[in-house]
């Protein structure tokens, strides 16, 4: 370990490593220097002078090279004739840093006074009031009076929209370059910068659309003013009259952590309304971040469309009945199809409901089967992520391997820290059937065809690349593109094997980490829920078809099918989808906003979330309908309380033991200091003071664990072959994700209307040449038994012999499979 | 007298000195070969250490010592030329790439050599266009006559040059605005540490040299670097050209030794004030002057070296001497140079932006009389809020000539508030 | 499609020679250049098919339009007569220069006349401050400079353009 670096700040002595930033080190004693375009998560700059302070440092003696003492023997220390600025100068040994003495508080005083020149006045009006860095050093350090004419204020454009999602006023701006950097530097989109010189100087955007970037909602964050407001949050609410109430976002398995801020207001009746979402600081998971589907992908909790009230079917219609009746018909429709139980759960159901689910289940002799098109969850319990893993601790002489997914895409956070890690030395290889986001930051971009997967994992294993097998640490995500269940299983089996044979599990840093499509299909992994083979048949089977939080029907026109010939279908769900109109009973259950719960990450960290709004009148928590069902059906479930149910969950799942609620509560300090006290340092990201979670221990972790040993050294059949597809005429159509997509949880919230991924097959040139289709023009393809007609686009970076289409677009395919595609012949109506 | 031959401006005596047969005929690039054929670049460095030779672009700081601080792991390694020329009053390195533009690249071609790089820029202002595509052209020539490529002289040795034009921005003759410039981005300056002989363009070690710093090294190559300490004074050695602009009857670039009096350049060379009038105040380095009050005709004695200049509470920067006579106001020039700065911060630091914009509001009210007499303080509070905040010298230089020129001539900016309006312009 | 390209396939190639492939943004400036040579202005496509050639963003390449005084983001005169008005020109007179030549072409500072010929405006140091008066001209893909002058020396300049222009659009 290098030796740490002492200086005086102050008057107070503080050890810290080398390279740590006066600003930094002075931070960490309790000493606050004021800053505005410093951030700790980025490169120093010093452009707005605010941290000028006055740093000495030892005379040395020119000739001899040694320390000048004064006459008691201390080192005498020279101050420079100019203040300097804490954020660009690292520590030195014997340093001595004064940041209170008159002259440091003038040089405030005047670049505050500087900064509030062409400042407008709209504290009154302005979104930032109440948690605005500017006016917090202004009341702090600033001076109470401007001698600057108001009518010689530079007045610049104030209502500028980049893009639709973020606003900017250009006179609010202090030109502190945390946006644009933010941009450059963290996400690498650098759709932000600056235009004009001087004091003209000011933010545009060129990208199409304007600021094009999935992480823009950062920006409002560190911005030290209001000069970036969201416009979901725009004159939305004052800070002060918000309450903090901490969450998790449950639209992919990075498991980001929220405060949502709410309000009670009169005019929705006096309930509790969401007015933002807001980071909360976890450094262990998205550090201070979140990306935009998360910070604006909320309003569907509280749509108009939510379902209500508990309906049963009579005849062709769904009316709407009480609880009891509901509860009753439900009992009676198990009892009457004699037990032949069939459960299907979704994803972003929490740990706690899919015990629940599983325990009925259970009992009745029924199954309980995960509504995923990937396999592999088993594995991941076995030499998944363990405690003590943070992927912000690989770097130099760690590897990273990323295979068959589009990381940006599908996981913004995860993509955003294994970008960092590379950034730090660690090997990151990205193996994919094309171009993705990440590879600009790979060390090796692998490119194989689809259906090629086990071969790059094959390679792998014949020791070809040794920046992987001889790394310290390893991990590697996971993903479905291009692969269906089968294949998804076979790749995730062959990658355990890479690990086991390297020697990269069972300690922290080291596993599998799946990229599901939901927040909590790990957890439901765990739990001991899998997928079916053929999901089609066990639906058709069913006697009692029991849904809970996913759309067979939706997805998949032969799923579809295949529930019409089920005897017996209860749903419980938020909104009337389109298996909900094909049930018998259907329970309105609550969002996770309305309720407590857990849910276990991709990474494996099981985290609470808590209550942000009352629930809907008459919708009841998934783990109380179903424990309330078994009361009807004698069977004793614990329903009253999340926690209560954790317990029996840790006593009797044992990748769970030892963990409770108290314990997921716990939290630590983190670095940087964000939040309240320190907006103007990290942000106005919130601190985390209800929990950070627990990592899940592994399988392999348990004494006695062994490898199977059809694992070892055996790879598992390949599932597919991409030339006998093309062979045949027909195209590998393959579903990617897309960010923003038109699934029941996004497209409630409208301001992301413009962004939605658009229906359309993506093509190589090539392949649409070989199917007679062109740029632009729709192509006709047949999905289950219907028809579809789809706008074509040609992309040469795409693999031959595929089409692309977006999941979750209005186009039923959930798993990928052959297709013929021909062009629509428009007729001439003379 | 100018010293005659001129050593820099030499086409004041030889004709077409810019054709490349012209500049051969008169001994040009026998430097750069005999540094080539027989010198190690240490010693290059050594030969320019021990001439004393101080860059011309402003600061003055020793230019052999400057080369010796690049590190010989680190690897390319480049040099820039500043050919930025944009201080107000400043026209010599204009005057040099027109008329003798063969010893400036010598002068480049030695730096590189010296220190080993193979790739060399000379960054050009935007309006120096036509100059640039000639440059060009005389670049072609020395490839094709063997003085530029590969292997030159039968050496290891490899060189290329190129021109980049600017686009119109004063902060990039400002070293490290200058390589942001250059690789692409905007013309703001970098933090110092790292320096550009560390991390320069594209985060190599790089020399970055005024046009007339090179300039002089064919000489010092030549003639050895005891004949160049011959001239000038000691801490200031060898010749220096003053670009003498302002009021004066014979404006224009003058080539002397350093150490040569104020005097003797405005009324020796530059043909005196006009007729009636006496000079009032003299600004040696540009706008960015400390500008210096002619209140005893002795001043006029002042030796023009660093030194000495300092020593009387200015600077030489780049000897761009603009001459003042008692027609001057001097609120108004006051006001034009703090347009000037205004006009060109580049805004990443908050006292320069903030603070120029603010100084020159408060300079237009003053001279439009609709100042108070407290806006006079103001102004000059506001200058001594900006001085020693700023990331860079342009921000710490905008306030020179506002601090002095109140200091030394308030009566000029109480005049317009007095309410009688100003009488004397520039004209 | 990538018009520039499209439209000087050479020259591009040219200027990317100039800077260590690796560093192609340095040919930013260049190609900006060459886009506004045609309009004397940088149209929005251009700024696309910079960052294109560059592989930087657009966001990028409007930003250097956007600080550098020499590019322009809006159609101007198709000349720029650009005059000095710091302070060593002004001491010999470049501020009357500059007014009374507006008042000949009946426009105001940094207008444009009529015809869409001339733009005139104030300008900072052009290191010419010995031969003051002095303006540039931005036009035709070059800047020329134009010293030592008087109104009736410029206004007998911009007639002669004037005639040149009317003369080559007679002829076509």
């Amino acid at each position: 370990m290098p030796k740490e670096i002492t200086l005086t700040i102050d008057g107070q002595t503080v050890s810290v490593p080398p390279g740590t930033l006066v600003v930094d080190a002075a931070k960490k004693i309790g000493i606050d220097i004021p800053v505005f375009c410093y951030h700790p998560k980025m490169e120093p700059v010093g452009m707005c002078r605010m941290c000028l302070v006055d740093i000495g440092r030892p005379m040395i003696d020119r000739a001899s090279g040694q320390p000048v003492m004064d006459e008691n023997g201390n080192p005498r220390i020279q101050f420079g004739p100019k203040l300097d600025t804490a954020c660009t100068t690292p520590v030195t040994d014997g340093m001595v840093v004064i940041t209170q003495s008159q002259k440091v508080a003038s040089a405030r005083k005047d670049v505050l006074e500087f900064l509030l020149t062409s400042h407008p006045l709209d504290c009154p009006i302005c979104d930032k009031g109440g948690e605005c860095p500017l006016q917090n050093l202004t009341m702090g350090y600033g001076p109470a009076e401007s001698r600057f004419i108001f009518e010689e204020k530079m007045h610049l454009a104030k209502h500028v929209p980049l893009g639709e999602l973020i606003y900017l006023d250009r006179e609010r701006c202090i030109q502190c370059a945390r946006c644009v950097r933010f941009e450059n530097e963290i996400a690498d989109d650098p759709v932000l910068g600056f235009s004009q010189r001087g004091r003209a100087l000011q933010i545009v955007t060129f990208s199409q659309p304007g600021f094009d970037s999935i992480f823009s909602g950062n920006t409002t964050d560190i911005c030290p003013v209001g000069a970036l407001t969201t416009a979901d949050f725009r004159f939305g609410a004052r800070p002060w009259e918000l309450k903090p109430a901490a969450s998790l976002c449950n639209h992919c398995p990075v498991g980001c952590n929220l405060t949502v801020n709410v309000r009670r207001e009169a005019a929705q009746g006096g309930k509790l309304v969401i007015k933002r979402v807001m980071p909360r600081q976890n450094e262990n998971v998205n550090e201070i971040w979140l990306c935009d589907k998360g910070r604006f992908a909320y309003h569907y909790a509280e749509s108009p469309n939510r379902l209500t009230r508990p309906m049963v079917r009579r005849g062709d219609e769904l009316v709407t009945v009480s609880w009891e009746e509901a509860l009753a018909a439900a009992a009676d429709g198990i009892r009457s199809t004699g037990g032949e139980l069939v459960a299907l759960a979704g994803g972003r159901l929490p740990n706690e409901d899919l015990f629940t689910l599983r325990r009925l289940a259970d009992t009745l002799g029924g199954k309980v089967l995960l509504s995923t098109c990937m396999g592999g969850g088993d594995l991941v319990s076995q030499v998944g992520l363990t405690p003590g893993s943070n992927l912000a601790d690989l770097g130099k002489g760690d590897a990273i391997l990323v295979i068959a997914a589009d990381l940006h895409q599908q996981a913004p956070l995860w993509w955003l820290r294994l970008k960092a890690a590379a950034k730090r030395g660690a090997s990151l290889i990205v193996a994919g059937a094309r171009p993705t986001r990440l590879e600009r930051f790979a060390t090796r971009v692998i490119r194989y065809r689809y259906g090629e997967e086990l071969d790059v994992i094959q390679q792998f294993l014949d020791g070809k690349f040794p920046e992987f097998s001889e790394a310290q640490n390893a991990v590697i995500f996971y993903g479905g593109e291009g692969m269906d269940m089968l294949g998804t299983s076979a790749l995730a089996q062959a990658c355990t094997g890479l690990l086991i044979q390297t020697g990269h599990f069972s300690r922290p840093n080291n596993g599998l980490v799946p990229v599901w499509l939901h927040a909590n299909t790990q957890g439901a992994w765990e739990l001991g829920i899998h997928p079916s083979g053929n999901l089609a048949r066990n639906l058709a089977e069913a006697g009692t078809l029991y849904i809970v939080a996913a759309d067979p029907a939706g997805d998949d026109p032969t799923l579809a099918e295949a529930m019409e010939k089920a005897s017996f279908i209860i749903v419980q769900e938020l909104f009337l989808t389109e298996t909900a109109r094909k049930a018998h009973v259907v329970f309105p259950a609550q969002a996770h906003f309305e309720r407590e719960g857990t849910f276990t990450s991709g990474e494996r960290r099981v985290q609470r979330f808590y209550p942000v709004i009352e629930p809907l009148p008459e919708t009841r928590p998934d783990y109380a309908i179903l424990a309330q069902l078994g009361e009807k059906l004698g069977l004793p479930l614990e329903g009253r309380a999340p926690a209560l149910i954790f317990r029996d969950l840790a006593t009797s799942v044992s990748s769970f033991r030892g963990l409770d609620y108290t314990r997921l509560a716990e939290t630590a300090p983190q670095w940087p200091i964000v939040g309240r006290g320190d907006l103007y340092y990290g942000g106005t990201t919130y601190e985390n003071r209800e929990g950070l979670g627990c990592t899940l221990s592994a399988a392999s972790q348990k004494e006695g664990w062994h490898p199977p040993a059809t694992w070892a050294g055996r790879m598992p059949e390949h599932t597919f072959d991409l030339d006998r597809m093309n062979a045949e005429g027909l195209v590998w159509l393959v579903p990617v994700v897309r960010l923003y997509d038109h699934g029941t949880t996004v497209t409630p919230s409208t301001l992301l209307r413009e962004r939605l991924a658009r229906a359309e097959v993506s093509l190589h040139p090539a392949t649409a040449e070989r199917f007679n289709l062109k740029d632009g023009q729709p192509a006709r393809l047949q999905l289950g038994g219907k028809e579809y007609s789809v706008p074509v686009r040609l992309d040469e970076t795409l693999p031959e012999g595929a089409a692309l289409i977006p999941r979750s677009c209005g186009l039923p395919v959930s798993s990928p499979h052959g297709v013929k595609l021909e062009p629509v012949i428009r007729e001439i109506v003379s | 007298m100018t010293t005659t031959p001129h050593l820099l401006l030499r086409h004041r005596e030889i004709a077409n000195l810019d054709q490349l047969e012209v500049y051969l005929q008169h001994g040009g690039f026998e430097a750069f070969k005999k540094v080539v054929t027989q010198m190690q670049p240490a010693q290059v460095i050594d030969e320019v250490k021990a001439s004393g030779l101080r860059g011309r672009g402003g600061a003055g700081f020793p230019t052999g010592i400057k080369w010796s601080f690049l590190p010989n792991n680190l690897w390319p390694h480049y040099v820039v030329c500043n050919a930025d020329e944009s201080e107000p009053g400043t026209f010599k390195d204009r005057e040099i790439l027109e008329g003798n533009p063969f010893q400036l690249l010598e002068g480049v071609m030695i730096a590189s050599y010296a220190v080993q790089a193979n790739l060399a820029y000379i960054y050009l202002r935007g309006e120096f266009w036509q100059i640039a595509h000639r440059l060009d052209e005389k670049i072609a020539e020395l490839e094709k006559a063997g003085f530029l490529g590969e292997n030159l002289f039968g050496t290891p040795y490899s060189l290329q040059l190129r021109t980049h034009l600017g686009a119109g921005a004063y902060i990039c003759g400002e070293e490290t605005a200058l390589l942001e410039s250059l690789e692409g981005k905007l013309g703001q300056p970098r933090l110092r540490p790292p320096f550009p002989a560390v991390v320069g363009l594209y985060g190599k070690p790089t020399v970055i040299n005024n046009v007339e710093t090179l300039t002089n090294l064919p000489l010092i190559l030549e003639k050895g670097a005891a004949w160049y300490k011959s001239m000038g004074t000691e801490r200031s050695p060898g010749v220096k050209i003053f670009s003498l602009s302002g009021c004066v009857n014979r404006p224009g670039n003058y080539e002397l030794p350093l150490g040569t009096t104020f005097r003797e350049l405005i009324y020796t060379h530059g043909g005196g004030v006009p007729e009636g009038r006496q000079v009032r105040g003299i600004m040696p380095a540009g706008a960015s002057s400390a500008i210096i009050s002619i209140t005893e005709d002795r001043l006029l004695d002042t030796p023009m070296d660093y030194e000495s200049v300092a020593a009387i509470g200015s600077q030489l920067g780049s000897a761009s001497v603009i001459v003042l006579d008692d027609s001057v106001d001097f609120a108004w020039l006051v006001s034009k140079t703090v347009n000037f700065f205004k006009h060109e911060s580049c805004g990443k630091c908050t006292p320069c932006r903030e603070g120029t914009f603010w100084m020159n509001r408060l300079a237009q009210r003053i001279i439009n009389g609709r100042a108070t007499p407290e806006d006079i303080s103001l102004l000059e509070t506001v200058a001594n809020q900006i001085a020693g905040k700023c990331l860079c010298a342009l921000g710490e230089f905008s306030v020179m000539a506002v601090t002095t020129g109140i200091r030394q001539f308030r009566s000029d900016f109480e005049h317009h508030v007095n309410g009688s309006g100003s009488t004397a312009t520039g004209g | 499609m990538n018009q520039l390209l499209q439209k000087y396939p050479e020259e591009v190639q040219q200027i990317l020679a100039k800077y260590p492939p690796e560093f192609k943004r340095s040919a930013v400036m260049p190609l900006l250049y060459l886009a506004q040579r045609e309009a004397n202005y940088v149209p929005r496509q251009a700024l696309q098919d910079i960052a294109e050639i560059l592989e930087i963003s657009t966001t990028d390449v409007a930003s250097i339009v956007g600080f550098y005084t020499l590019y322009y983001d809006e159609p101007g005169g198709r000349y720029r007569i650009q005059v000095c008005t710091d302070l060593p020109c002004a001491l010999r007179g470049a501020d009357r220069f500059l007014q009374e030549l507006c008042e000949r072409l009946g426009i105001e500072e940094g207008g444009t006349t009529p015809d869409g010929l001339f733009t005139v405006e104030a300008v900072k140091c052009l290191a010419a401050c010995h031969r003051a008066p002095v303006f540039q001209v931005q036009g035709d893909g070059e800047i020329v400079y134009h010293e030592n002058q008087s109104v009736e020396l410029a206004m007998a300049w911009i007639e002669e353009v004037r005639a040149r222009v009317a003369a080559k659009e007679d002829r076509s």
